[in-house]
């Protein structure tokens, strides 16, 4: 089994309506959307949702008002200042339990937190595992761990040998979760000066997993010196641009229409398709 | 005064717009300062051309076991809640990039072996723009994922004045720090679907966090108007739309802030500042009246 990863240092390059293209593009996979902190996959893949589950979180913990002797022992030990006057500031909590094994009152309890969702789907693109992180809450990277978990086990049980995986943004926690084991990374570059900055940093983490990376160009006749940049740093690194995609609004327009952008008459799906070929080129190799 | 510009989704334009306000109130005379928490990917500076005169590592503390004392007992393992410790047999391994530095193993150890070292997260640039205009931004280590400690360090440096905090993307844990404790929060958006998506996240996490906020569409398009009927029956306010643009586009791919592109941006930017110092004014006394 292979699974693919669309990222993209920066959001708002173009990383979803690509990955949604590839669902349209490839046969026999299995759809994921690891970017559970602002999932969107789902908008253009319309999922009819089969099974829905609840995602725990770290459990939070609660001092017991009737227990607690005052000694102040957790508030000293906890190193994120969480808990004052007695209290706990769930919102400051980095769930470590220092506090809980503390207490010498065992006055501080376990609270198991609902900190999510995540969904198997059926799609008229294939089946679709995607996830809601609930607002502010942590843990997205376990999230995106489960939503894998759950890819692999159903692209196993239906017999089907390819995981696409729309990838989170940023260099941290879910994309770190997202990218151990993939076969190759596609990450989605602008030819902007902020997603240059970005593409560095990402190929940086990249090289420190130890991933199979390629870069695809959105929008890359926006700004052609900056484009050049890219191909040559890429050249430097050794890393292919295995696909380049003109700017064009319809990129928005499908969103508007909540459709994979391939399925717009537009110049840029000839650029798509080249993309994904290239890709399965590297996949199978 | 704090404000945040954020957005659920990354790629909105909130950096554009955070530059665009904070040079649009330094050439006012207004002494600013600018922080970049999007610690993952800060991207500020390539627009406000900061010249960085100081550095600042930060740290926290990961364990370190000193073989020679321990006796493998397990405790620290059982304990540690981000299964950062594994005890097997007569060794301990420590898997820095899980640690979050609580000091757990530190205090339970029976035989005081473990001992807390430094490690380096992340790195904060301070430095100055034009005059009256204060930069700091944070930068994560690659392959830490640790985000939250160096977006606190990058928050404490504001120095008076007005502060504008460009915020990393989304609703988790780096957001939330970001945002918190701030007294307003601009949610940068686009008029899709997507946008919509993730502007309704943003929302419920300023409702979360009893930070007030307003709306800015950019990219905004003549008959594009969900984000216009979301923010109405939700009780929202657009304080400014800036317009889908292959000039704005462009200008952005070089680094050229909107505000060099037309000194009209500079007004707008500056009107937008009185219209959310007015929402934070009247919410606070609303506030009091309670
Ligand atoms: S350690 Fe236990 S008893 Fe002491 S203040 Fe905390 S909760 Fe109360
Ligand atoms: S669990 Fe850890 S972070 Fe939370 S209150 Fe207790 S000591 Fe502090
Ligand atoms: S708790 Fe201390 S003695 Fe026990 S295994 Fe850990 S380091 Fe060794
Ligand atoms: S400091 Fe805390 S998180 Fe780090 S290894 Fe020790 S117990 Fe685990």
């Amino acid at each position: 089994m292979k699974e693919i990863t669309v990222i993209s240092g920066k959001g708002g390059t173009g990383k979803t309506s690509i990955t949604a293209s590839f669902a349209v593009l490839a046969q026999n996979h299995v759809m994921a959307d690891c970017d559970v902190d602002a999932a969107n996959l789902h908008i253009l893949l319309s999922p009819e949702i089969k099974a829905k589950h609840n995602f725990w979180g770290m459990p939070k913990v609660e001092i017991d008002a009737e227990k607690c002797s005052g000694c102040g022992i957790c508030e000293d030990l906890c190193r994120y200042g969480a808990i004052k006057d007695g209290a706990v500031n769930s919102m400051e909590c980095e769930g470590c339990r220092v506090c809980y094994h503390a207490c010498p009152e065992k006055a501080i309890r376990l609270v198991e937190s609902l900190a999510g969702e995540y969904y198997i789907s059926k799609t008229r693109f294939g089946p679709f595992v995607h996830a809601r992180l609930g607002v502010a809450q942590e843990n997205s990277g376990k999230l995106v761990a489960e939503v894998r978990r759950q890819a692999r086990e159903l692209a196993q049980k239906e017999g089907r040998d390819l995981i696409i995986t729309d990838g989170p943004p940023g260099i941290g926690c879910p994309v770190i979760s997202s990218l151990g084991g993939t076969d190759l990374a596609v990450v989605v570059v602008e030819p902007t000066i902020s997603s240059i900055h970005d593409l560095d940093r990402v190929l940086k983490l990249t090289e420190h997993f130890n991933v199979k990376t390629a870069v695809c160009i959105n929008k890359w006749d926006l700004n052609l010196r900056n484009s050049s940049t890219i191909e040559e740093a890429c050249l430097n690194m050794n890393i292919p641009v295995i696909g380049r995609i003109g700017y064009d609004i319809t990129f928005m327009a499908a969103v508007m229409e909540r459709k994979p952008v391939i399925q717009m008459t537009s110049s840029v799906v000839d650029n798509i398709v080249s993309l994904w070929h290239n890709a399965e080129g590297i996949l199978n190799s | 005064m704090k404000i945040t510009v954020a957005s659920g989704k990354g790629g909105t334009g909130k950096t554009t717009v955070a530059v665009g306000m904070a040079l649009a109130l330094q050439a006012d005379g207004n002494r600013v300062t600018f922080l970049d928490c999007d610690v993952e990917e800060p991207n500020g500076h390539i627009f406000i051309k900061p010249d960085i005169q100081k550095n600042e590592d930060v740290f926290i503390d990961v364990p370190e076991i000193n073989l020679e004392k321990c006796d493998f007992c397990g405790k620290c393992s059982e304990i540690c809640a981000f299964n950062a410790l594994l005890v097997a047999g007569e060794s301990v391994v420590v898997f820095h990039e899980l640690c979050h530095g609580c000091g757990g193993c530190n205090y339970f150890c029976p035989k005081g072996a473990v001992t807390l070292i430094p490690k380096k997260i992340g790195t904060i640039e301070m430095g100055t723009a034009a005059e009256g205009l204060n930069f700091a931004h944070g930068q994560l280590e690659i392959g830490v994922p640790l985000s939250p400690p160096l977006v606190d360090a990058v928050k404490k440096k504001q120095n008076g004045g007005i502060t504008i905090i460009d915020a990393p993307p989304g609703t988790s844990c780096p957001a939330v720090h970001t945002v918190r404790e701030t007294d307003f929060c601009l949610l940068v958006t686009e008029p899709t679907p997507f946008g919509l998506n993730d502007l309704a996240l943003a929302v419920e996490m300023t409702r979360a966090l009893d930070v007030p906020c307003g709306i800015l569409v950019n990219r905004a398009r003549e008959g594009w108007d969900i984000i216009d009927k979301y923010c109405k029956q939700n009780n929202l306010k657009i304080l400014m739309k800036i317009p889908l643009s292959r000039e704005i586009a462009g200008a952005y791919s070089k680094g050229i802030p909107l505000t060099f592109l037309d000194k009209e941006w500079g007004v707008a930017f500056r009107r937008l500042f009185r219209d959310i110092r007015e929402m934070v004014e009247s919410e606070r006394n609303n506030r009091h009246q309670w």
